[in-house]
């Protein structure tokens, strides 16, 4: 199992070394460069100074080198500054002296670079950033899996039933339905004082006034309330709801085909119990890896999702990044994004043979 | 727990019933797909009465599942019952509720089937499984239950009841799961238990412990049984009463004595006609194969089903209207579905074929000489890495097998029979020994490395002949494509008429070198296999158990064919199999295999009679045979066969040995023994003395009249 581990965390890395670079030549492509250097020097540049601008702020010299610099692996440059008179390098805080700064400062050391927008270290954004997402996802999955599994194992106890029929379209609808388009139409039955339910209840007099649910999940970023986080929660389970859903109706269809289950229903044990007890944990075993590659998909589910509310989370900040041409910022969040997707594919490998007697102890 | 049934009380049933326990009258079953209805089974009656054995036989798709789950009331969603009743202790199943239903399933009928891995549930610990019958049905507390778990593990013979109460499935063999299948069934001391072929996945030798398990517990606990089987034989040694079905109705029935001996249905004589007895030889009694197939159920004839495959067919009275089931005069309780079954003659003997004479061996083919095979596994399959095992599949084997002789191997699952195949192919390569064909080692050219010459030379007959044909591919194209690859033909014409001739040697119409696979039944895909093992004029042919995956009325008829070629052809045959009777019947040398040894090898004779090595003499004797004047030596071998990948030390048989106190010193734990020379051309591999060989007694014996 060790080895096992082992095995899997070093092909991990290696994985995460291949995208991590792909995103960095992407990022330092010549075209973002020459925008980096006209929104950070001046607008009217030509592209000679262009060219003086990103050499003198350390953006020259071999795209490898600079993603060595970036991991860690290779010493940050250094240079003599001529106009200002400094030395100045990609270790070298305002006014420190090169004696006194690191000799690396990537990945490696923790240190991901300094945000040119918003003037702040990345780590530090990332951080406040990833907890705000972490409640999202917690959220969105506490409502996605329980649901998802409930309306799984009810469609697939008896295959072809109405009941099954019923699940199942709804099912595939939520799977068809990009969060873009859920998300605003939640926000219009629910969350808007003029059209959708909201009016409605005021008129009922079951509502005071206002609306049912927050349009914005602003205020949620200083405490979650049901009535501004309920929107961006459902929107984002409402898509993996279908697709983990589907998975696990497949897999507990098969089940109940099973001998077992006919040996079961021939001892005289009853169908809740033979659903419970019998076909529950054999159900679950397929849909487990689907719920833990899930993760990755909500990954982008949240961009939009956070967007959409105005949460200022990771999804909201890679956007944010992406447009603003904040370079070390988006190569943060795709390490992140990056690591999540590969860290939930070895959980769920690992979980697979936790849940299967047969590959446990064999 | 919060899962647990409130106890399904009784009160379902009468406590006190005189008549039969179960009593079938007139029972249609139809199975509705979207194209058609499906009559499965039709106008079949049958009773049991308390205590007694009823055995049902019939070839694979005749029904006799179908009425087993119909008595259990589980058709699923597409089957139903059109016509007829079932009677419970006289309660028609089919009036009762759900709830009643549940009450009586498992409480009063239980049920047994043919894969015990897939009737245990992978996820749940043994003892979870067994105690819930009791729980559920008769309201006993958990504790309660387990010590009946525990007693009921114990009554079926197996060690440590305890651990195996908290093992998963797959922590037990094959023999083990359906021994835990059985006191599932019998928790709750049922009344009548159904069993569907509970042993065909198993080895012979565990089956016969099976069986004899299976009567033992019957006995004592006065349970009615209802045994469904293809073989004959084991109806003998199971049953009081049997029912033979063909093609959804029951055609004969009767007491066990009465059926075998003075059959009254020519189905039921021309299925123990196809059939081989090892107590007897193929000039003595040849077999003789039931002409054409089964009809599917949508295509059976007008008037009696049997009659496009029966000799005794008189048209014009056989063909026009149903036959209804009759009495017969003798006999107990003796029912046929015959019109003829007073006129014909059932004492004529059989119209025996022409006599073969057994054709002189020639020069010496094939010769293996102190073969290994060693596999070597990864103790853990899942995570790799770590140590790795050695799986000794073949343990210096030697033997030779000259030309038109018929070598058989047999040995039980997991012996090293399919390896030896693999090696002697070039699927595999030798370990270390020699395998040398005409005098040339081949054993470490594999198939790629050899050449066309040599590939034709040594062919296979697979086991499965579903698996083994291209299903795109037409018959005609399949063989042509074997020709090519084999060099033979100078073009395509030549081929051509080569395929044809092949089509004519394995007795199959020239039209269906048109046909693809799919459109040919079972014996026929295996003749399409045959013809290619010898379109290259093959030297060997190594046939993997050929039909034992057909049905028993076609197996005779592809054992003579490939009798017939071999004989055409002067091939050497290598026939792997593990039903001696077959063995007894076409082979004229045996090679009994354990654990990757030889243990065995002589003359078909030298092997059938004593003295014998122990595990020959407990084979013999746990095959059943389907001749009631047959006496048997009853053997019953203790557990399972040791894994490959964990041998006992010393004697690979020593864990099951019932000789091994009668050599002295313990040498049986400790050494493996060598090959001992005990005639000419046999061989055992045994350390037992001279003279306790020579004291052993037939495992097979007559008494004519018996
Ligand atoms: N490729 C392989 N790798 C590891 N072990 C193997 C392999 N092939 C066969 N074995 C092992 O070698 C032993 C002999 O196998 P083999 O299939 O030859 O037996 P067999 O007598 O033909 O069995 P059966 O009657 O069930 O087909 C078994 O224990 C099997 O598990
Ligand atoms: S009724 Fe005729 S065809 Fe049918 S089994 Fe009897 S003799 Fe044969
Ligand atoms: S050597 Fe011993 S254990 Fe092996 S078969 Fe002979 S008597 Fe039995
Ligand atoms: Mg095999």
């Amino acid at each position: 199992m060790a080895f096992f581990i082992l095995r899997r965390t070093g092909v991990m890395i290696l994985t995460a070394l291949c995208l991590t670079f792909v995103v960095f030549f992407l990022t330092n492509l010549a075209p973002n460069l020459e925008k980096l250097a006209k929104t950070q020097g001046n607008a009217r540049m030509s592209d000679a100074e262009v060219t003086s601008w990103l050499d003198r702020n350390g953006y020259g010299g071999p795209l490898v080198v600079r993603y060595g610099e970036w991991l860690g692996v290779v010493p940050g440059w250094v240079r003599f500054d001529e106009p200002t008179g400094e030395w100045r390098g990609r270790c070298i805080l305002r006014g420190q002296s090169p004696e006194d700064a690191d000799r690396f400062c990537g990945l490696l050391q923790g240190d991901l670079g300094y945000s040119t927008v918003s003037n702040a270290e990345v780590a530090a954004i990332i951080g406040g950033r990833m907890a705000l997402t972490g409640v999202l996802m917690f959220w969105a999955f506490a409502v996605m899996v329980p649901t998802a599994l409930v309306i799984g194992i009810m469609a697939g106890m008896r295959e072809g039933s109405r009941m099954d029929r019923a699940l199942s379209t709804f099912s595939i609808g939520t799977t068809a339905t990009p969060e873009y388009v859920s998300g605003v139409v939640f926000i219009i039955l629910l969350a808007s004082s003029q059209t959708g339910l909201s009016p409605l209840l005021v008129d009922w007099g079951w509502l005071e006034s206002g609306t049912l649910f927050l349009g914005s999940a602003r205020s949620a970023m200083d405490g979650v309330t049901f009535w501004n986080f309920t929107l961006p929660v459902i929107t984002i389970a409402f898509y993996g709801i279908g697709y983990i859903a589907r998975m696990t109706r497949a897999s507990m269809a098969e089940v109940m085909t099973a001998q077992y289950i006919r040996t079961a229903r021939l001892k005289g044990v009853r169908f809740r119990t033979i659903v419970l007890r019998h076909a529950l944990r054999n159900a679950l075993i397929a849909p487990f890896t689907v719920i833990m590659l899930q993760i990755p998909w909500l990954l982008t589910g949240v961009v939009i999702v956070e967007t959409l509310f105005n949460y200022n989370g990771f999804g909201w900040t890679l956007v944010q990044a992406a447009s603003n041409n904040d370079i070390e910022l988006l190569l943060a969040c795709s390490v992140v994004a990056v690591f999540v997707v590969l860290v939930t594919q070895l959980i769920s490998d690992i979980g697979y043979v936790f849940l299967n007697p047969r590959i446990r102890i064999s | 727990m919060m899962l647990d049934d409130p106890f399904q009380g009784a009160g379902v049933l009468p406590d006190t019933h005189d008549g039969p326990i179960l009593e079938i009258s007139n029972l249609s079953i139809s199975f509705f797909t979207r194209a058609r209805e499906i009559p499965a089974v039709m106008d079949f009656s049958c009773s049991v009465m308390p205590g007694e054995a009823m055995g049902l036989v019939g070839e694979s798709g005749c029904g006799k599942s179908t009425v087993a789950l119909g008595v259990m009331q589980d058709l699923g969603t597409n089957g139903r019952i059109v016509g007829g009743t079932i009677r419970y202790k006289g309660r028609d199943l089919a009036s009762l509720g759900a709830d009643e239903l549940r009450a009586i399933r498992g409480r009063d009928i239980a049920m047994i089937y043919q894969e015990p891995m897939a009737s245990l549930n992978p996820a749940m610990r043994i003892g979870q499984q067994l105690i819930e019958v009791p729980m559920i049905h008769e309201g006993i507390s958990r504790t309660q239950a387990w010590a009946r778990a525990r007693e009921m593990v114990a009554d079926v013979r197996l060690p440590d009841p305890e651990r195996i109460l908290r093992s998963y499935p797959h922590q037990l063999s094959g023999g083990q799961q359906q021994r835990i299948v059985i006191a599932m069934a019998l928790m709750s001391k049922p009344s009548l238990l159904i069993l569907d072929e509970p042993t065909t996945a198993l080895d012979v030798t565990v089956e016969a412990a099976v069986v004899d398990l299976i009567k033992d517990l019957g006995r004592k606990y006065g349970t009615s049984m209802l045994f469904i089987s293809h073989n004959l034989g084991l109806v003998l040694e199971t049953c009081d009463r049997i029912c033979v079905m063909y093609s959804g109705e029951a055609v004969e029935t009767g007491a066990i004595g009465d059926v075998f001996n003075h059959m009254r249905h020519p189905y039921t004589q021309a299925l123990f006609r196809s059939i081989p007895l090892p107590g007897a030889d193929k000039s003595a009694r040849p077999l003789r194969a039931i002409p054409g197939n089964f009809p599917l159920p949508h295509e059976r004839p007008k008037g009696c089903n049997f009659g496009p495959r029966c000799d005794y067919f008189v048209a014009g009275r056989c063909d026009m209207s149903d036959v209804a089931m009759a009495s017969i005069a003798q006999g107990d309780r003796h029912q046929s579905r015959c019109l003829r079954a007073d006129d014909i003659d059932w004492a004529a003997p059989m119209v025996a074929g022409a006599q073969q004479t057994a054709p002189e061996k020639g020069d010496v083919v094939l010769e293996v000489r102190d073969l290994k095979k060693y596999y070597e596994v990864a103790a853990n399959a899942l995570f790799g890495g770590g140590e790795t095992r050695v799986v000794k599949a073949n343990e210096s084997l030697s033997f030779a097998a000259r030309e038109s002789e018929t070598l058989a191997i047999v040995g039980e699952s997991g012996c090293g029979k399919s390896t030896l195949a693999k090696v002697l192919m070039g699927l595999e390569t030798a370990t270390s020994g020699e395998v040398l064909l005409d005098g040339s080692a081949i054993q470490d050219t594999p198939i790629e490395a050899r050449d066309t010459r040599l590939v034709s030379s040594i062919q296979m007959v697979f086991q499965n002949p579903f698996d083994t044909l291209n299903p795109s591919m037409s018959v005609g194209r399949q063989i042509i494509r074997a020709l090519e690859v084999f060099g033979i033909g100078a073009s395509d014409a030549e081929r051509r008429t080569r395929m044809l001739d092949l089509l004519d040697l394995v007795k199959l119409p020239r039209a269906f070198a048109e046909r693809m696979p799919r459109q040919l039944s079972g014996g026929q895909k295996q003749r399409v296999g045959i013809a290619r093992a010898f379109a290259g004029g093959a030297r060997i042919v190594v046939a993997d158990e050929p039909v034992s995956a057909l049905d028993v009325s076609v197996q005779a008829a592809v054992t003579d064919l490939l009798m017939d070629i071999q004989r055409r052809e002067k091939t050497t045959l290598l026939f792997i199999s593990h039903d001696l009777s077959i063995v007894r019947y076409l082979s004229d040398r045996v090679l009994v295999m354990y654990l990757g040894h030889v243990v065995e090898l002589g003359s078909t004779d030298q092997v059938f009679s004593p003295p014998y090595h122990p595990y020959t003499e407990a084979l013999l004797s746990a095959v059943p045979i389907a001749d009631t004047s047959v006496a048997k030596q009853r053997i019953v071998l203790e557990g399972d066969i040791p894994s490959a990948m964990n041998p006992p030390p010393g004697c690979p048989f020593q864990t099951r040995c019932r000789w091994k106190a009668q050599v002295p010193g313990g040498l049986c734990e400790t050494q493996v023994p060598p090959m001992r020379r005990l005639a000419e051309g046999h061989d055992i591999k045994c350390h037992l003395a001279m003279d306790v060989l020579a004291s052993m007694d037939p495992v097979i014996t007559f008494a004519p009249g018996a």
